[in-house]
């Protein structure tokens, strides 16, 4: 646990060190490719987050908002031939127009209905997905998303180079970052605070809490749908397994594994997942039985996550 | 402006096949301190809970100001013009207590700003710091809201109520719980906030009370039993009995 005063001061200055993380972070890391895929799952953890850890939503229909993202950019860019930004444009859109929708829905459940309906709506995503082929790629998945040149304002950069892939998904993520913060500490940041901790006072206070879940339903579903864009560009392909359930899990156990409701604790829990699934998966095939009895060991041990654990020690 | 400030029409609250609550009519008037007593499961919160828009009733209509607001949603409540404390306490435990009222005092003016620092909104923390000094507890401003002891939370929540600026004030047993020094100062309390605008006090000890309100409604077994000045419930045989057959307090 760190001292409370040097938490409050970093944690007044979050944004700029987790920039300054962004930028150190592939020169510590050996594996270029697994650290684009720690920032993309990181983002998809980190708009998880904002429904989990700050509103206490457990949805376990997330693959449908990311993996709306990626199919929106991959869409643009292979049927419409748009370029490189608007397809990330698309799969920011992309994501929150499928949250409105399943977001309208599931919000007026709770708890474990809440997270069933987010979970059968999802299903229904992945199987139209699924269904339409012509549009989509089908079972195949959508192929053919070839972005090899990034160009702004006169800016040329070499998107095939791992180093430079990874500062490009890297402004995004800083983007992200910095948006989040203004909307943590924004009025909206209040209300949410407040819905989460007591919905009566909330209500009797004069908020409209179904609307206010809403909001942030669509919210969440505009950054797990920039990180479902970005891992389109980043793999070139959209792998139909995206839509499936198991992403849902996925980002559940990354933000709890990182620490729910942390600013940063996303990215320490997509790290540590992707890490760990990388090097296990080295020395044995049931690299999963070793990540699930981690995650199951950290639910059990430090229920605040790695992250959390980190800034305000191990929960009584 | 009428002298009556709401009335129920024949609300009535079912919860499956027990009726909690039979068809209750009464007027509240303006400016004035009612209390609703009644012994433990009389229909008290239930009453309240229908007046305040917890939920709806299951039959009947309540009026306030001259306008029907039946099931008029909860989070609307506060624009109307009626603020409430629960039987419960209900503030936000991991948040400051400034921030609780700054929060309360927010829902009149921002609701869906994602954009701006919300210490930007003029005026607020002043307005949260003027409250909590209503209430008392200002020296507490900087303490996280779950920290406080039960009876400063109570005021607390009476803080975050008064946010909305109510004409109506609802309170549903603002004393449950308390240590008698925490109970008078509490009484004292809604004395003051009695002499400023309309209260209405869901209260099971009657002796609490009496020396307080300016009318009283008696609930027994979810009707109204009995209704009047304090004067006329002492005297009101039946009110004597149900009372009396409990030895309240
Ligand atoms: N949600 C509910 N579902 C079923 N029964 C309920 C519900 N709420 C209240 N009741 C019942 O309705 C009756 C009246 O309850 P209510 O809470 O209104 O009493 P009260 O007068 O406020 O009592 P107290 O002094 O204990 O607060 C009780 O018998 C209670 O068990
Ligand atoms: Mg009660």
């Amino acid at each position: 646990m760190l001292p409370a005063e040097f938490v409050a001061r970093c944690k007044r200055h979050r944004v700029v060190l987790s920039v300054v993380f962004l930028l150190i972070f592939p020169l510590v890391m050996p594996f270029k490719a697994i650290a684009v895929n720690i920032l993309i799952y990181g983002l998809f953890a980190l708009g998880f987050n904002l429904l989990f850890g700050t509103l206490g939503l457990l949805s376990f229909g997330h693959a449908a908002l990311f993996g709306g993202g990626a199919y929106a950019c991959g869409i643009a860019i292979v049927h419409y031939g748009a370029p490189w930004w608007l397809g990330i444009f698309a799969g920011l859109l992309g994501g929150m127009l499928i949250a409105a929708i399943i977001g309208a829905l599931a919000i007026r459940t709770r708890g474990i209905y809440f997270a069933m309906v987010t979970l059968a709506l999802a299903q229904c995503v992945y199987f139209v997905a699924y269904q339409a082929s012509d549009f989509t790629g089908g079972e195949n998945g959508l192929r053919g998303i070839d972005v090899r040149d990034i160009n702004l304002f006169g800016l040329h950069i070499n998107f095939v180079d791992p180093l430079n892939r990874y500062y490009v998904v890297a402004a995004f993520v800083a983007a992200a970052l910095f948006v989040l913060s203004r909307i943590l500490a924004s009025p909206f940041g209040a209300v949410l605070e407040a819905v989460r901790e007591n919905e009566a006072r909330a209500r009797a206070c004069g908020y409209d809490v179904r609307a206010t879940r809403f909001v942030a339903f669509v919210i969440s579903g505009g950054f797990c749908g920039l990180a479902g864009a970005l891992q389109a560009l980043h793999l070139s392909i959209v792998p139909i397994e995206t839509l499936y359930y198991q992403t849902s899990g996925l980002v559940v156990m990354m933000a709890l594994l990182g620490g729910m409701g942390t600013f940063f604790g996303p990215f320490i829990g997509a790290g540590v997942f992707l890490l760990l699934e990388n090097l296990v998966s080295l020395w044995t095939v049931h690299w999963q039985l070793v990540v699930g009895a981690a995650f199951v060991a950290c639910v059990l041990f430090f229920p605040r996550g790695i992250w959390g654990t980190i800034l305000l020690g191990r929960a009584k | 402006m009428s002298d009556i400030i709401l009335t129920t029409e024949g609300v009535a609250k079912s919860f499956g096949k027990f009726r909690a609550l039979s068809g209750i009519t009464a007027s509240f008037p303006r400016g004035k301190l009612t209390a609703i007593i009644g012994p433990n499961g009389a229909g008290k919160s239930t009453y309240f809970n229908l007046i305040s828009g917890a939920f709806p009733p299951s039959a009947g209509r309540i009026v306030f100001e001259g306008r029907d607001i039946t099931g008029t949603a909860q989070h609307r409540y506060a624009a109307l013009g009626i603020a409430k404390s629960f039987q419960i306490t209900t503030v936000f435990p991991q948040v400051t207590v400034l921030e609780n009222v700054r929060v309360a005092l927010q829902a009149l003016v921002s609701r869906f700003n994602i954009w701006m620092p919300r210490g930007d909104l003029a005026g607020l923390a002043e307005k949260a710091a003027d409250l909590l000094n209503v209430v008392g507890i200002s020296q507490h401003r900087e303490r996280l809201a779950g920290s406080l002891a039960h009876g400063e939370q109570r005021a607390l929540e009476i803080a975050m109520a008064l946010a909305s600026n109510p004409r109506l004030l609802l309170l549903d047993e603002p004393t449950a719980g308390m240590s008698p020094e925490e109970t008078r100062s509490m009484m004292d309390l809604i004395v003051k906030l009695a002499s400023e605008r309309t209260v209405i006090l869901v209260e099971h000890k009657m002796k609490l009370v009496m020396g307080i309100s300016d009318r009283l409604l008696v609930l027994h077994h979810g009707e109204l039993l009995a209704e009047g000045t304090p004067d006329d419930i002492r005297r009101n045989e039946t009110v004597k009995r149900v009372y009396l057959g409990q030895r309240e307090h």
